[in-house]
């Protein structure tokens, strides 16, 4: 498709060479690729072990088959899933690419499109064998949630895509000095969002934050699948009311960020 | 190209004020189409910034810039199919070899036949031999060739570039500007080349514009830059330029 006057009009040729992008430099690099299933199998193995011996010294609730495993399983989703959309930007900026990007006709909305994309394409290739590999040790099928699993998975990555945006914002305003931020910005979630105890379990003040963040209902939602055996459908869709509301504000702070970073000129300097 | 202007590009009281201080004050110019202009001036003479707001990177604190009618950085996407650039300060991915970092850049460009014109520029730019080489295994020389290869593959009518040949040794310096008459030759193209290199602006260039402090100081041909200054040669206008020394000399004759 050739560029007309709206900075609006979408190209998936545009969006697929970028996927190629991403997918010639995954394809490239066998570290990274092992990277993506190292540390989500590190986990399942801790918590799964964790879990086998409190299930034998616990209660009802720890008994609950997979209840640790789901939740590091589903956590390593949001959690991957950001990192997943944040490095394949990253990666622009460490190769001082970003510049040749910006001067093409390549609009940001399709930037973000192939990074969603490989954010899934990354999770895939580290979470299927992870998945297994708890079938194999744990007995622990997440596979078996069946539609429960693509309820959680939409939710999660969804909030993983409006946290990397908003990344990817801070990363072209501030440059490399907000790196850090790409990688640990997630585990601000992490206690908020009750991934392996019930929200009752944090402050009553707390509480209000936690059930404001989407993946808190996705958390909750998988307890009561695995301990009451129950598909709680309405917690799902307010996770995705909140989502929608999420992603509305983190692509309105990409746009804001994107506009400042114009202005500052530090577009210029993306890599420093 | 301009409607009103019949000009490439028209630069018109162009301001970039970063925390109050001006990199660019109050610039304008226009480029005619086919034209190689050249941007001279020191560090920090407001070159690049001047180029960026050129391709709509940077927002102008106030004044306009229009590239072939299109105002930047506000209606870029009717234009950046139509442009390209080249600079030092970016490059391509290093683990992607040069025949996939340009069938990328050809995807986005919408380039029409991608094997083909790969083929063509490859055969052009003397990087066949490389072309299934991982970019970040070549030399300074040869990454140069490919971001010049990238630069021009689709055929753009305004190409930008900020210091070409720099890092360059004299042989691959001279190649690269024989490349780049030849392209404005046969597509008609506009180019503005920002330059430390004063040889190379005099070899290429019909027009030169000598920035300092973020204005224009001087802006004509090379050869009326010589005569006016009473010089032998450009780097001697530049560093009167610098020096302050071009109206003394103006006024004392």
């Amino acid at each position: 498709m050739i560029a007309t006057d709206s900075g609006l009009n979408f190209s998936f040729n545009r969006v697929a060479a970028m996927v190629r992008r991403y997918w010639y430099l995954l394809r490239s690099s066998w570290p990274r690729v092992l990277d993506l299933v190292y540390w989500p199998t590190v986990q399942m193995l801790m918590w799964g072990f964790l879990q086998l011996y409190v299930s034998q010294h616990g209660g009802l609730f720890v008994r609950a088959s997979g209840v640790f495993i789901g939740a590091v399983l589903l956590w390593d989703i949001l959690f991957r899933g950001q990192l997943g959309f944040s490095i394949s930007f990253l990666e622009e900026m460490w190769s001082h690419n970003l510049g040749n990007l910006m001067m093409s006709p390549l609009r940001p909305v399709e930037f973000i499109a192939a990074l969603m994309i490989m954010s899934i394409v990354r999770l895939l290739i580290g979470m299927i064998p992870v998945t297994l590999l708890a079938v194999a040790f744990f007995g622990f099928n997440l596979w078996s949630l069946g539609f429960a699993l693509v309820a959680f998975f939409v939710n999660l990555i969804l909030t993983s895509w409006a946290i990397g945006v908003f990344v990817a914002g801070l990363l072209l305003r501030n440059g490399m000095g907000a790196e850090s931020m790409a990688w640990t910005i997630m585990f601000l979630f992490l206690p908020l969002t009750c991934v392996y105890y019930p929200v009752t379990v944090l402050p009553h003040l707390l509480q209000y934050v936690a059930w404001a963040l989407p993946p808190t209902y996705v958390f909750e939602g998988m307890r009561a699948l695995l301990i009451e055996h129950v598909f709680r459908a309405d917690l799902m869709v307010e996770a995705l009311a909140f989502n929608v509301v999420l992603f509305a504000a983190a692509s309105f702070a990409f746009v804001k960020l994107l506009q400042s970073a114009r202005v500052q000129g530090s577009l210029l300097q993306a890599g420093e | 190209m301009d409607a009103q202007h019949g000009s490439a590009v028209v630069v018109e009281r162009l301001v970039k004020l970063y925390k109050g201080v001006p990199a660019v004050d109050g610039i304008s110019f226009q480029l005619a189409p086919g034209s190689i202009t050249g941007l001279l001036g020191g560090n920090g003479a407001g070159k690049t910034t001047t180029i960026a707001m050129i391709m709509g990177l940077v927002t102008p604190t106030s004044g306009t810039v229009a590239v072939l009618g299109a105002r930047m950085p506000d209606e870029r996407y009717r234009v950046l199919h139509r442009m390209n650039f080249e600079s030092p300060y970016v490059a391509l991915p290093m683990r992607l070899t040069v025949r996939q970092n340009l069938s990328v850049f050809a995807q986005l460009y919408a380039v029409a036949d991608i094997d083909a014109r790969i083929g063509e520029l490859a055969a052009d730019l003397d990087l066949i031999e490389f072309l299934d080489r991982p970019t970040g295994k070549l030399s300074a020389g040869q990454k140069t060739r490919v971001s010049l290869a990238k630069a021009l593959l689709n055929r753009p009518e305004v190409l930008l570039l900020d210091e070409p040949t720099a890092s360059l040794d004299p042989d691959t310096a001279d190649w690269v500007r024989e490349r780049l008459v030849r392209y404005r030759g046969t597509q008609n193209a506009t180019v503005l080349l920002a330059s430390h290199n004063m040889t190379e602006v005099e070899r290429l260039c019909e027009r030169v514009i000598i920035m300092k402090k973020g204005r224009i100081e001087d802006d004509d041909t090379p050869q009326r830059l010589l005569d006016r200054y009473s010089r032998e040669t450009l780097e001697e206008v530049f560093l009167d330029v610098a020096r302050g020394r071009g109206e003394y000399r103006e006024a004392a004759q």
